[in-house]
């Protein structure tokens, strides 16, 4: 754990990414559900979208979830036309998910 | 219940030491991605008793005998495109086992493939129609719900195998089966739901795939423990693990779980209910015990989904690697004279990925674009019609270590037929679950050989 102030995503989140057909979902969670309020904010549809630039080539749509401490989000034409037929080395979109944690919190 | 598999190639061991150690009412094996009965129909289309998961032999000798021992059902869709082949294999290993009297229920009916080769109907999330993929169709499954596994519960099946099922309703069933949820009982079948959901991925809620060392460690991943649920009669639930297996069970395991791979979390579309798992809150009650309430549920959709298993070409890859000072120039001028070669081979109209693993093949061209490795592999994956143009590609790579940059090594090429997903929607009428009891196992022949 980091013992100094939090400076990006990565010190105070998880995150985990899935493909459902051509989108990929992912999900930020706060390690400590105070952290809940600062994700929701960080984490707009717009700023998701403008980070996977080149990769996410469709609509993002948000879900908040106070209870669960976790913004999710749904990414279209973001797996090459989907696992099944996809070139990219990670059809699944599965490290997709890490990108996410380099975004700094201030 | 406990999940003994996340997917066709998962671990045994901690499956068998669930069934041993596990106290289980019920073991669940979720064996199916989206294209594995496709690539199952293949198969066994060259050999008729194929077309069902490979290691379904292997798992079954490793859980029956505790199972048997126990009591606990054992639900499974290894069946893939043969469930019939596969109940008389899970026989098969009760009789080498000198398991007797062992129920083995097959439910079938998830192939609709001739009602959809005999109806035109719209692919989601596409423009085409099923008729656009006649020629190339292999298979088309639709995702049957808990209700088709009623049947084989109330008859008392020690194992049942399946085809296409939908994921959590291998466990929804034998809960709804256990305490008698009504088939409308809408936010009892939400809450089962997400029981299932919470399982099917096995070590994913108990420790798996979350590990970022210094940030979120996750002890003793090589004999991670697989996830077992104590289920209420209201559908509340304990995530938890055994003892002494490695892994953990948390508020963030779980919560990256119910997560995983569903779009809209108030509407998760399944067959036997349409789960909402916004209000859901885990609750953490000791080391390694999550409780799970607050999911909740709404009526059924009308149709079911049907995944179609389709030909689509070939892919033709090529990789070599570049390290050491410069090796992201070498790597890019290597690209560069591919590009130039793509034009030589009559490919370069075809839909290609041209990447450097190490900079620019995860995440795109932008994230990553200012750093600069120690080394790098190239990367030519190209769309094509036919397998001679599908093997110029890793040709045109291999050629590089004559014809391309200093120090290039490491070539591999690969040549896959590509065989696509695509998804319909079926009416529910359309679709007839069945149930088949296959007869109980007679003992070996003293002094014969188990098949």
């Amino acid at each position: 754990m980091t013992h100094s102030a939090p400076q990006k995503l990565q010190d105070i989140a998880i995150a985990r990414s899935g493909d459902k057909g051509n989108r990929a979902t992912l999900s930020i969670i706060a390690r400590d559900p105070a952290h809940y309020p600062l994700l929701a904010s960080l984490l707009t549809t717009e700023r998701v979208k403008a980070h996977y630039a080149g990769v996410v080539h469709g609509d993002v749509q948000r879900y908040t979830l106070p209870h669960l401490a976790a913004v999710h989000f749904v990414m279209h034409d973001a797996l090459g036309g989907g696992v099944t037929r996809s070139l990219a080395l990670d059809a699944h979109g599965k490290t997709l998910s890490a990108a996410i944690l380099d975004v700094p919190l201030s | 219940m406990g999940s003994g598999a996340g997917y066709a190639g998962d671990r045994i061991d901690p499956a068998q030491d669930l069934a041993e150690r596990g106290q289980l009412n019920t073991l669940v094996f979720e064996c199916l991605a989206e294209r594995t009965i496709a690539l199952a129909q293949l198969r066994r289309s060259h050999d008729p008793s194929a077309g069902f998961d490979p290691l379904l032999s292997e798992r079954m000798r490793a859980v029956l005998p505790a199972c048997v021992a126990q009591g606990t059902t054992i639900i499974t869709n290894m069946g893939a495109a043969n469930p019939m082949a596969a109940g008389q294999a899970v026989l098969a290993v009760a009789r080498e086992l000198g398991l007797p009297h062992l129920k083995v229920a097959v439910v079938t009916g998830d192939d609709v493939l001739q009602w959809v080769q005999a109806h035109q109907v719209e692919l989601m999330d596409s423009k085409q129609t099923t008729s656009d993929l006649r020629e190339s169709l292999i298979s088309a499954n639709v995702y049957l719900g808990a209700d088709a596994l009623l049947p084989a519960l109330q008859a008392g099946a020690n194992v049942i195998v399946t085809g296409r099922v939908a994921d959590p309703a291998l466990f929804l069933a034998p809960l709804m089966h256990h305490f008698g949820w009504a088939a409308d009982d809408w936010p009892r079948l939400g809450a089962g739901l997400l029981v299932g959901h919470l399982l099917e991925c096995a070590a994913q809620v108990t420790g798996g795939y979350i590990a970022d060392p210094g940030q979120f460690d996750v002890p003793n991943l090589h004999r991670v423990g697989f996830p077992l649920a104590e289920v209420a009669a209201d559908g509340t639930a304990t995530i938890t693990k055994l003892p002494d297996t490695g892994g953990r069970v948390d508020r963030l395991t779980c919560t990256a779980q119910l997560l995983y791979e569903v779009e809209d979390p108030a509407r998760y579309l399944q067959p036997d209910v349409v789960g909402d798992f916004s209000q859901v809150q885990f609750t953490p009650t000791g080391p390694d015990r999550v409780r799970v309430q607050g999911a909740s549920g709404s009526p059924r959709p009308t149709h079911l989904k049907a995944t179609l298993g389709y030909r689509e070409g070939f892919i033709g890859e090529g990789q070599i690697s570049y390290a050491g000072p410069g090796a992201r120039a070498r790597g890019a001028l290597a690209l560069d004279i591919l590009r130039h070669r793509l034009v030589v081979a009559g490919l370069a109209e075809h839909e290609h990925r041209a990447e450097l693993v190490g900079v620019n093949a995860m995440h795109g061209p932008h994230l990553g674009a200012d750093r600069e490795p120690y080394e790098v592999r190239v990367r030519l994956a190209v769309r094509c019609t036919t397998r001679a143009q599908a093997e110029r590609v890793g040709q045109e790579v291999e050629a590089l270590y004559l014809n391309g940059p200093a120090g290039g090594g490491g070539v591999t090429q690969s040549v896959r037929e590509v065989v696509a997903a695509a998804s319909v929607l079926v009416p529910r009428d359309v679709v007839q679950p069945q149930c088949h009891l296959l007869e109980h196992p007679s003992l070996p022949p003293s002094g014969g050989s188990a098949p």
